[in-house]
């Protein structure tokens, strides 16, 4: 009864030390619009994978895609408590606004991940399950523990992580890693740090604040915008690889190669302006750029074969 | 008096979820050994 006793500050404080987080609180840990997109992305690498997969099973695989990349999301969460506090984006996150406790989202974290691993090796296939795992650890481990707090390339190598998705969905169909799974790695890997880079130029304040080293800190918006408008060069190539491989056809190659235009259009605009909105503008093109791309693989796929 | 309210409104929102978690798990678990079955 000590915890009632102190007479905590806000409502949620109050809350969370007498009855725990809500459901809303634990929704929110998973980072529900990421996972949103893993969930696509992955469901687009199980559609264009060679093969012929159960519906049930594929159903099971994109769940745990979805509950494995929650997981991680929970963990990154539970760790970065402290810089999330620092940051306007972030402080109202459930644990900085102390509507939950830490080892309330640690745990949750541990066991979905745990289980999302285990139902899918059970479910559908060893390779998928040991994708997933090496995903979530990659996110933890690689990215949110040790690089983000540490270098510029962070979300460069730790980008690495949302790139899994459609990997994941390929091996669940295959039971192992082709080229063409390869390629979709590539379009996500090469697609974050512009679109990443977007947001932390206009959130520059909030990321020096919490002594988060993104490259605009460290190196200034000029690098950024330079460094942002070569990755969108190098998307073109990325996005290409499906085509030259044969798992999409030409209308895929032409749309991308649309896309890709747009995409390099905008990282040309944010490089010539001194304000936030073209930055604002082109991080949300950049989300509308991924889901068009993997989009036209599917539509492309589906017409093709 | 409010309080208390919304302490047991939260728990209870809590556990609804957690029983249409543990239904939705066995409903998996079933339709995933009947389609492993028929394989």
């Amino acid at each position: 009864m000590t915890e009632l006793s102190e007479a905590p500050t806000t409502a949620g404080v109050r809350r969370a030390a007498a009855a725990g987080a809500g459901v809303a609180d634990y929704f929110e840990i998973l980072k529900p619009r990421i996972m949103a997109l893993v969930v696509f992305t992955g469901l687009v690498g199980l559609s264009v994978a060679p093969g012929h997969l159960h519906p049930v099973l594929a159903a099971v695989a994109v769940l745990c895609i979805a509950v494995g990349a929650g997981a991680a999301g929970a963990i990154n969460m539970w760790y970065d408590r402290d810089i999330d506090a620092l940051m306007r984006r972030t402080s109202r996150r459930p644990l900085p606004a102390g509507r939950m406790m830490p080892g309330e989202a640690l745990g949750f974290g541990v066991v979905l991940g745990v289980g999302a691993v285990v139902v899918m090796a059970l479910a559908v296939n060893l390779a998928a399950a040991e994708l997933l795992a090496l995903t979530i650890v990659f996110y933890v481990f690689v990215y949110t523990i040790w690089l983000k707090r540490r270098t510029p390339q962070n979300i460069v190598i730790g980008g690495a992580a949302g790139a899994f998705p459609p990997m994941i969905g390929w091996a669940a169909v295959t039971g192992d890693i082709g080229w063409g799974a390869i390629a979709l790695f590539a379009i996500i890997f090469f697609w974050t740090p512009p679109h990443f880079w977007a947001l932390s130029l206009y959130r520059t304040g909030d990321y020096a604040a919490a002594g988060v080293p993104m490259l605009p800190v460290v190196s200034g918006p000029r690098e950024t915008k330079r460094q942002m408008l070569l990755y969108t060069l190098v998307l073109w190539a990325a996005t290409l690889v499906p085509w030259l491989l044969g798992v999409a056809g030409g209308l895929y190659a032409a749309g991308v190669l649309l896309l890709s235009a747009v995409f390099t259009g905008w990282a040309i605009q944010v490089y010539r302006d001194n304000s936030d909105r073209s930055a604002r503008r082109m991080f949300a093109f950049s989300l509308l750029y991924l889901f068009l791309v993997f989009s036209l693989l599917l539509v492309d796929h589906t017409n093709w074969h | 008096m409010e309080f208390e309210q919304e302490r047991r409104r939260t728990i209870r929102a809590r556990n609804r979820a957690l029983v249409a978690v543990l239904v939705g798990l066995v409903a998996l678990f079933y339709a995933i050994t009947i389609v492993r079955m028929g394989g």
